[in-house]
């Protein structure tokens, strides 16, 4: 029976010919990535338990990246990313991207691509659920709580129970009033919010291999919007030039048999999808962005893993360069360092992106997770009272962007500029 | 590990988020100091909408007032329980809260991973009985032949072993397993 490419990275990680879907298994973890919310307690669990003899199992293998709550005056989250730098200096932790620094990166799962540490075949452990954005580089990429963290980070081994895999076919040429996130928005639709509990999604098609690192980063990011364990794209060609762009280090590609076994698979044609948004307040809570037009907006939100990509930037523009102004507070949230510098090289018609979006009215802001997880009370774009934010970021929580009585729509960077230029949400199609 | 788990039921819906459990802005303090970590039981689902906080009728918050700890310690949840972000804090703020045992009709997957291996709670599954148990109702889980039993109402339901985690569980999380079994020897 054929292995699916997950059930390959598995059973290469746990030293096994093969694995099957249900067996618990003891992994090799390949990075373990953390951050300033729940890299301390991480640290905290790990000194308790190992105590004086407490060693990280390799260095080179742990990446921390403060990324949460960077830009606030709350005391309590600055000590955290003290107890980080402290950590950092005392065991002397080379993949430390602290704050106030060059090295500064901002979001962890941008910066993770970026900087070179997703290779395809690879497993990598986050302390954080949007970690399954890295398997978009065909490796196995998942969330974890502080203890399992603790424990690979004494051990480098971890349990896990191999998934189900479920397949998602995209057929077609994506049209230009589509992207990515409309794609997993009518996913979460179809499948809601537990639909892939600890399961595998799998990514495929034409138009799923025709999109950038980017944007197949927006499939993969949103997989646990469904409960899944780990989203996937087999790495290929656009994948390799990536990576080998920012890292020496070797790979290895897997790709899924042809008589794999699957739970289930979903075919799409992209020609007959609309965009989409999540209103309030579930992530599948789909609709079409025609049956809530006009819906009038307080905010809108550009930023996070999810929506804070380059590719999300070169997106908005055109339509904030055509439509001018923005007749609600926009805010512009560079996910990394580096997409931000990029704001400033990359053009439209002649002119910085950074440049439109500050002729628009945007407020652009520094990279990091900002208000896409609410965050201290003096965080950027943080949604207050009874906002009504439409937003390129990954949940619509009650509370999730701050404020108990706001509502969040969530949807597409080509909705979110269209829907900025006009206060209301709009259909991007009417704005191209 | 108990045998017995006796308590107050608090009832909630389907999809109780990680966000609801323990909002994001309460992240910042810390999980080991005992005094500061009491704010996590006090901040304990405390982004539940009020309408959906103590089923049936809501209206009911987990917490009252200033206190750091709950009068219900056995959850009863819906369908996907602690789904969304990968924070420990939640089961952790549930545990702070005075929380022994949610049982759910099902839970998202690193919610149960922390519960198991941090041995914060004891996440039990059933089927959907969210509907048929009141807030408030005296409840006694027995562990060793995996029931519930509504005292007020005299209804007994069976619970989902705890399967390939129960020695997790035994132990009292993931690190004590580890040292039982031998995989680490410190």
């Amino acid at each position: 029976m054929g292995m699916t490419i997950t059930e390959k990275i598995l059973a290469k990680a746990s030293g096994r010919d093969k694995v099957t879907p249900g067996e618990n298994i003891w992994l090799n973890v390949d990075v373990l990535m953390t951050h300033d919310v729940c890299g301390p307690p991480t640290i905290g669990i790990w000194k308790k338990e190992f105590g004086e003899k407490a060693k990280i199992w390799d260095k080179e293998k742990l990446v921390i990246f403060p990324d949460h709550y960077i830009f606030t005056a709350n005391k309590h989250a600055n000590r955290n990313v003290d107890i980080l730098r402290d950590f950092a200096k005392e065991y002397q932790v080379d993949n430390y991207y602290d704050v106030g620094t060059e090295r500064y990166k901002g979001v962890c799962h941008i910066a993770l691509a970026e900087e070179g540490y997703n290779l395809p075949g690879t497993v990598l452990f986050g302390t954080d659920s949007h970690t399954c954005t890295s398997g978009a580089f065909g490796m196995f990429a998942t969330g974890v709580g502080n203890t399992d963290a603790a424990f690979i980070l004494g051990t480098g081994k971890i349990w896990e129970k191999v998934p189900e895999s479920m397949k998602f076919t995209f057929h077609g040429k994506l049209p230009e009033y589509l992207t990515a996130k409309d794609l997993i928005l009518q996913i979460l639709g179809d499948i809601t919010t537990d639909g892939a509990t600890y399961r595998a999604m799998e990514f495929d098609g034409e138009a799923v291999f025709d999109l950038s690192m980017n944007e197949r980063m927006t499939l993969t990011n949103m997989a646990i919007e469904a409960g899944g364990m780990n989203g996937i794209i087999a790495a290929d060609a656009v994948t390799e030039a990536y990576v080998k762009e920012r890292s020496a280090k070797p790979f290895e590609i897997f790709n899924s048999d042809k008589e794999a076994k699957y739970f289930s698979k979903y075919e799409y044609n992209v020609n007959d999808l609309e965009p989409l948004v999540a209103k309030p307040h579930s992530p599948d809570n789909r609709d079409k962005v025609r049956n809530v037009q006009g819906t009038k907006l307080t905010k809108c939100y550009i930023g996070s893993c999810t929506g804070g990509k380059l590719t999300d930037f070169q997106l908005a523009a055109p339509i904030l360069f055509l439509g001018q102004e923005v007749k609600v507070p926009t805010f512009v949230v560079p996910a990394s360092t580096e997409i931000a510098k990029q704001l400033e090289i990359e053009t439209y018609k002649g002119i910085s992106l950074k440049q439109i979006f500050e002729n628009a009215g945007c407020f652009i802001a520094q990279s990091s997770c900002a208000a896409c997880l609410g965050g201290p009370d003096d965080t950027v774009g943080r949604s207050i009272d009874h906002d009504v934010v439409i937003s390129t970021t990954n949940r619509n929580f009650p509370g999730r962007m701050g404020s108990k009585k706001s509502s969040v729509y969530l949807a597409s960077p080509l909705t979110v500029a269209a829907s900025a230029v006009t206060g209301v949400i709009t259909d991007p199609r009417d704005m191209l | 590990m108990e045998k017995i788990i006796m308590g107050k039921a608090f009832v909630l819906g389907n999809n109780i988020d990680t966000d609801q459990i323990i909002p994001a802005e309460h992240l910042v303090y810390s999980l080991t100091d005992e005094e500061e970590s009491k704010k996590y039981g006090h901040f304990a689902l405390s982004s539940v909408p009020i309408n959906e906080s103590g089923l049936p009728n809501g209206g009911i918050p987990f917490i009252e007032g200033d206190n750091y700890t709950s009068e219900f310690n056995i959850i009863i949840g819906g369908s996907n329980f602690g789904c969304g972000s990968s924070r420990e804090h939640a089961p952790f703020a549930l545990m702070k809260a005075g929380v022994k045992a949610v049982i759910a009709e099902s839970y998202a997957r690193i919610f149960y991973r922390n519960s198991v291996d941090g041995g914060f709670v004891v996440p039990y599954e059933a089927g959907k009985i969210n509907d048929r148990i009141k807030t408030g109702d005296e409840l006694e889980i027995n562990l060793e032949n995996n029931t519930l039993k509504n005292l007020t109402t005299g209804e007994q339901f069976n619970l989902k072993p705890l399967g390939d985690v129960l020695p997790i569980i035994e132990n009292g999380g993931l690190f004590e397993y580890a040292r039982k079994t031998g995989m680490i020897s410190f």
